[in-house]
């Protein structure tokens, strides 16, 4: 069985977002990076799969050099190989793009990834990338099982959840609860270094958006705590301060 | 694994000995600094955070509670899946063999994890030490895997109802049977960090009439050991403590550690390491001090604005960051160091075990300044914290009432900071005696210079920090001036002379501390320039202004109480002269420290 799970470097969930150079670029300085934590679902279940039935793991990553912590990450969680793109994910069919180029003569079972990176949460990708390979592409996969040459997966629809069959091979967009994520353990880091980490350039296809600017949602205004009481007044600051009703 | 930013100095320079930085100036391109963790040292630092974050911080309650036994040994066999309690044993023994400062690394941030941090201090160091410095092949292949891997747990029993500070002066016995095939152990040991769930102990026992204590490997099925409940504690209320009774627990003499009466020795060395990782621990539990104190700052809103806008919050905020980053720069200087002279030893044929003894016992100095330094700035962090949340820092659903009450323990345990104090200045002056250290030269040199003409002038030097060298080149003339006053009037009495000891203590420690911090910065600054380093020595000018200031308070005391007429007004001529400094706005440094905090809303550096 070989998985390959496609994982992004994103800020750490509690950074403080900033933009710099007239608002169009990311602030990078003091942040910290993680792998995005919807693969990092796909990545545990990846290794999960690999303890059940073997088989290889490769990470691969559409990023500059910048990300080879983050990916050496993946490494020590339990992937056995990785590759790096190197260039910036500047939009989804970009990295659509990079990764299928990447796939598509490789035989991969099975191509995982978080439904959604945390940074410009496109959610895109996995159907991008089902679509270039002409692979059938699921999201937001909650469980995934392997039955021979068939994954049974269960995934969240509007008020609810469907359980559908497909064949190998697939492309999955991961959350949880699908695995627990794992933790590094020392062997894992200690062997990490040692795994083969392949950069290659990407496939020249340029982005087919333009970024013009960044903007902050307006600060969150001050909240008027009335008492449970006093509905008089919550009903005249709503009529005459919110001007809501 | 070693780091290579220092190799290449390292082959060029001498060997660095304890406790010359107070006689020697250090090239900052030979230190150590955080900045330098390798990409796997941040991993592990890492898997540390994550372990805390999924396991330890979410059940902080549960685990005080102490209503579960099995608990914490349920988390330490969590921490042993991930191979966190196998960081120093060597891997022919089921570990991992990482270096002094990697090690460390692990115990700062794990540091952070209230009772389970002295849970796991206590197993991977004075429970598994013992037996991988001391013990022979066949104590090491029994014990240490299973200690690596967490299938056992170990804890240390040396302390007992009459014998704390005074350890060698312990009342359990052991004596041999006719058969010569083992010993018996009888006696009473309290304070024992793990004592509930351990299944091995470090023991140590007077054998027959012995002058000093010899150290046994004892296992909890060897029989005749029983003990007493939980004690109730004021902080660390999940760590198991427990009073361990022995009688007639039969040890076979296989399990004597190392050789008779070699236990006063094994405990003192094992304590030496035990103390810098101590600090290393507390610099970590202070780190998540200041996290939540900052991020309470930036939401508690009084009148109308944050109370992370005011100056004396700022003020707060700056001083306990400046004391960590410190602090911090004198642990890994001092790790590296320890690990240096681990290599070197090694290289000249000592067996590895051996080799990590004495490289820790060449600068046991140090491990005993940063048992103080850091347990005290513990301390000061934490009860600011506590300021910081105002009233609700009182209340014991905030974070800073744990914070709070754990921290206290650091100043008592693993050797008391006043023990620790008058170590530091003990061995100085022991090394001095016997030769290992020219404490007399430098000492003479000061006299001289105090005879001389004093430089009234500011320093025309322009070199980078040149005014902070001078200063501390200075703080540490005037700790060789009163120390080697004392010396002289008090010669072998000196050592009763407790409360001077403490004054000369504190002038090390600060000196230590402040030159750490400079080297640090300054190779920083050498890397990165100096505009992207404004912080960073803001921090060092706050911090070495204020250990001068300390150094000349403990000075001036130390001088009332020995010197009288001319030499005492020589001598405090000579403390102002070597603790003058130039006009520094110490109240706009803090407020750019503590904006840099506020703005990133957590520690840093």
């Amino acid at each position: 069985m070989k998985i390959l799970v496609c994982i992004t470097h994103v800020p750490d969930t509690t950074s403080r977002i900033s933009f710099t150079n007239g608002d169009t670029e990311f602030d990078k300085s003091g942040v910290q990076y993680i792998i995005g934590p919807y693969d990092d679902y796909a990545l545990a279940r990846a290794v999960e799969l690999k303890e059940q039935s073997g088989g290889t793991i490769t990470v691969l990553n559409v990023g500059t050099a910048e990300t080879e912590p983050t990916i050496r990450k993946a490494l020590a969680i339990g992937a056995d190989e990785a590759i790096r793109v190197n260039a910036e994910p500047t939009d989804s069919l970009f990295v659509a793009n990079e990764i299928a180029n990447v796939a598509k003569d490789a035989g991969y079972d099975l191509i995982l990834m978080g439904r959604e990176s945390i940074d410009f949460n496109g959610g895109m990708v996995h159907g991008m990338v089902g679509e270039l390979l002409g692979l059938p592409s699921v999201s937001p996969v909650m469980t995934l099982d392997l039955d021979g040459d068939t994954a049974k997966m269960t995934r969240e629809i509007e008020g609810g959840k469907e359980t559908i069959e497909v064949k190998l091979p697939f492309v999955a967009g991961c959350q949880e609860p699908i695995a627990e994520w794992k933790i590094p353990n020392m062997r894992g880091i200690m062997s990490a270094r040692t795994k083969p980490l392949n950069v290659v350039e990407p496939s020249s296809q340029a982005a087919a958006t333009k970024l013009e600017k960044y903007e902050m949602p307006p600060a969150k205004g001050e909240v008027k705590m009335i008492d449970a009481d006093n509905v008089e007044e919550l009903v005249n600051l709503l009529k005459n301060e919110a001007k809501v009703i | 694994m070693s780091t290579t930013a220092t190799e290449q100095s390292k082959e060029t320079t001498e060997a660095i000995k304890g406790g010359e930085f107070l006689i020697k100036e250090t090239d900052a391109k030979d230190v150590f600094i955080p900045e330098e963790w390798s990409e796997e040292q941040k991993m592990i630092a890492q898997t540390c955070k994550d372990f805390l974050k999924q396991e330890i911080l979410t059940r902080l309650d549960e685990i005080d509670s102490m209503k579960q036994p099995e608990l914490m040994p349920s988390l330490l066999d969590k921490a042993g899946e991930l191979g966190l309690l196998g960081t120093s044993v060597p891997e022919e023994y089921g570990g991992f063999g990482m270096n002094f400062n990697t090690s460390m690394l692990v115990t700062e941030v794990l540091g952070a994890g209230h009772s389970f941090a002295v849970a796991i201090s206590a197993h991977t160091g004075i429970g598994t030490l013992p037996i991988l410095y001391y013990g022979n092949d066949e104590q090491k292949a029994k014990y240490l895997p299973k200690l690596a891997s967490g299938e056992w747990k170990a804890s240390y029993c040396l302390t007992e109802p009459d014998s704390g500070s005074d350890a060698n002066s312990g009342k359990t016995k052991a004596k041999l049977t006719d058969d010569g095939k083992h010993y018996i152990i009888n006696g009473q040991k309290m304070w024992i960090t793990n004592g509930g769930f351990a299944d091995v102990f470090i023991v140590f026992a007077k054998i027959d009439d012995d002058k000093n204590l010899s150290a046994f490997i004892v296992e909890k099925d060897f029989g005749g050991i029983t003990m007493n409940e939980e004690e109730k504690k004021m902080g660390i209320k999940g760590s198991s403590t427990r009073q361990i009774f022995f009688n007639d627990c039969k040890v076979p003499v296989e399990n004597m550690l190392s050789e008779r009466e070699n236990g006063f020795k094994i405990a003192v060395n094992i304590l030496n390491i035990g103390r810098i990782k101590l600090g290393a621990a507390a610099i970590g539990g202070s780190k998540a001090v200041i996290d939540n104190a900052v991020n309470y700052a930036n939401e508690r809103k009084q009148f109308g604005t944050a109370i992370s806008s005011f100056g004396a919050i700022k003020h707060k905020l700056a001083e306990m960051a400046t004391k960590v980053y410190a602090s911090e720069s004198a642990h890994y200087r001092a790790g590296q160091n320890i690990d240096d002279a681990y290599e070197r030893l090694v290289q000249n044929g000592m067996e590895p075990a051996k080799a990590r003894l004495k490289s820790v016992e060449e600068f046991a100095i140090e491990c005993a300044i940063l048992k103080v330094h850091g347990s005290e700035i513990l301390d000061y962090v934490t009860d600011e914290g506590v300021q910081i949340y105002g009233g609700m820092g009182f209340s014991a659903e905030s974070p800073m009432d744990r914070a709070y009450r754990d921290a206290r323990i650091n100043r008592i345990f693993e050797g008391t900071n006043e023990i620790n104090r008058m170590l530091c200045i003990d061995m100085l002056l022991k090394r001095a005696m016997k030769g290992h250290l020219d404490l007399m030269k430098p000492a003479m040199e000061v006299q001289k210079e105090l005879m001389s003409i004093p430089d009234f002038g500011a320093s025309d030097d322009e070199t980078l920090f040149a005014k902070e060298k001078k200063a501390l080149l200075n703080l540490k003339k005037a700790g060789l001036m009163v120390a080697g006053a004392a010396v002289q009037k008090f010669m072998q009495k000196l050592s009763s002379e407790q409360e001077i000891l403490m004054n000369l203590a504190d002038m090390l420690i600060e000196g230590y501390v402040a030159e750490s911090c400079l080297l640090r910065v300054e190779k920083l600054v050498a890397q990165k320039g100096e505009d992207a380093m404004k912080i960073e020595a803001d921090m060092m000018r706050v911090y070495l202004y204020e250990a001068v200031e300390k150094a000349a308070s403990a000075g001036k005391e130390a001088i009332y109480a020995f010197a009288q007429g001319d030499e005492q007004r020589m001598m405090l001529m000579g403390l102002k002269r070597f603790t003058k400094l130039e006009p520094f706005n110490l109240k706009d440094a803090r407020r750019r420290i503590a904006d840099h905090i506020i703005e990133k809303n957590e520690y840093t550096f």
